[in-house]
């Protein structure tokens, strides 16, 4: 068990080390886990995936606590968890730390000039696969009653108009209401 | 110390109420760190983005250590993502251990669905917000297209695409085209 507990800090370290570009950078890293050590197949692994998906936290963090807990239960979700984070705290810090000194000069404020629109871009990537699973039914064959998901469209447009005109209201609100409306109107 | 539980607390519901990815997380870190708590202004958040969009780890953890470390130095970075990953921790090992077949509900299924929806709305206000303030004339949009083109159709790593951007940003600030 001590050596299935080093190996689980050390393979996630290497992953929170390594994985450059956010949780879904992890995914090859998990399956080169379960393909080295045969801890747990492809099709789990997808399951895993699919659950951090739809549960709330950040996905990174819950596919790792996934795979450390069907490891080593708690103690091996606690040890997965806790060593994927700890290289980003140690490089942030660093960087967070230099980042402070260097933010004002001039060629770092033009740099981040060419990034700001660049991070949009990314959001938007990111958010796409969302959107399009949410307001459209891609599986089904081609049509105009078919393709779109009326009530997911209207539901969102509703939403979006309630939150321009009160825009006090809280995320956690819609997030609640938007669930509660999912149950009610069988999404 | 008030400081620290303020930064566990807060960073713990932004883990509770992020579904997705780190991007997600978005229009909780609008309300709560920028509105609220004033920890950063949106375009410290964009930066940090960018950062940990090509430094090792997960977007979100990178982000609460950034704004914990700002706050409180090292401590305030750990307390900041401790925080942000208990909510996950709990959830995950519950549904672990006794909930793995909790998505064949289909209460809980339309539940996410309509979570989703929420999630869409949400993430079209925080682009559009992002979109006036940082989108302003030809040569950031052309930045943006530049981006976005290259991260939905071929696959450089974001890594390529940070560091491309970056340098355009050189250009277009030292031609003019960008004011800062």
């Amino acid at each position: 068990m001590i050596e299935l507990m080093f190996l689980i800090i050390f393979e996630f370290f290497k992953t929170g080390l390594f994985a450059v570009g956010g949780g879904l950078a992890t995914i090859p890293f998990l399956a080169e886990m379960g393909e080295k050590y045969g801890w747990f197949t492809m099709e789990t692994l997808s399951t895993m995936i699919a659950i951090s998906e739809s549960t709330p936290g950040p996905m990174g963090i819950n596919m790792a606590t996934y795979v450390g807990y069907s490891l080593l239960g708690v103690l091996g979700s606690l040890l997965s968890t806790l060593s994927i984070v700890a290289p980003s705290i140690i490089v942030i810090c660093i960087i967070a730390n230099y980042f402070e000194k260097f933010k004002n000069a001039k060629i770092v404020k033009e740099i981040f000039n060419g990034l700001k629109p660049a991070v949009i871009a990314f959001i938007i990537a990111a958010c796409l696969d969302l959107f399009l699973k949410t307001l459209f039914n891609l599986e089904m064959p081609f049509g105009l009653l078919t393709t779109f998901d009326f009530k997911c469209i209207m539901t969102m447009i509703i939403l979006l108009i309630i939150s321009r005109k009160y825009n006090k209201i809280h995320p956690i609100f819609f997030i609640v209401i938007a669930a509660a409306i999912g149950v009610v109107f069988r999404f | 110390m008030k400081l620290l539980w303020q930064l566990y607390k807060t960073w713990f519901s932004l883990g509770l109420f992020t579904f997705g990815g780190g991007y997600a997380m978005l229009p909780m870190i609008q309300r709560e760190i920028i509105e609220k708590h004033h920890w950063a202004t949106e375009e410290e958040v964009m930066d940090y983005y960018a950062i940990g969009q090509c430094t090792p780890g997960i977007i979100a953890v990178n982000t609460a250590t950034f704004i914990g470390y700002y706050q409180k130095g090292i401590i305030g970075g750990i307390v900041a993502t401790l925080g942000v990953i208990s909510p996950s921790i709990i959830i995950i090992t519950i549904i672990a251990s006794v909930l793995t077949n909790f998505m064949e509900y289909e209460w809980v299924a339309h539940a996410l669905k309509g979570i989703n929806v929420a999630v869409c709305m949400l993430m079209i206000n925080a682009i559009s917000n992002l979109w006036q303030k940082n989108i302003k004339n030809i040569a950031s949009f052309l930045i943006f297209i530049i981006a976005l083109l290259l991260s939905l159709f071929t696959g450089v790593s974001t890594v390529w695409l940070v560091i491309l951007s970056g340098i355009l940003g050189v250009i277009f600030s030292k031609t003019g085209w960008i004011k800062s």
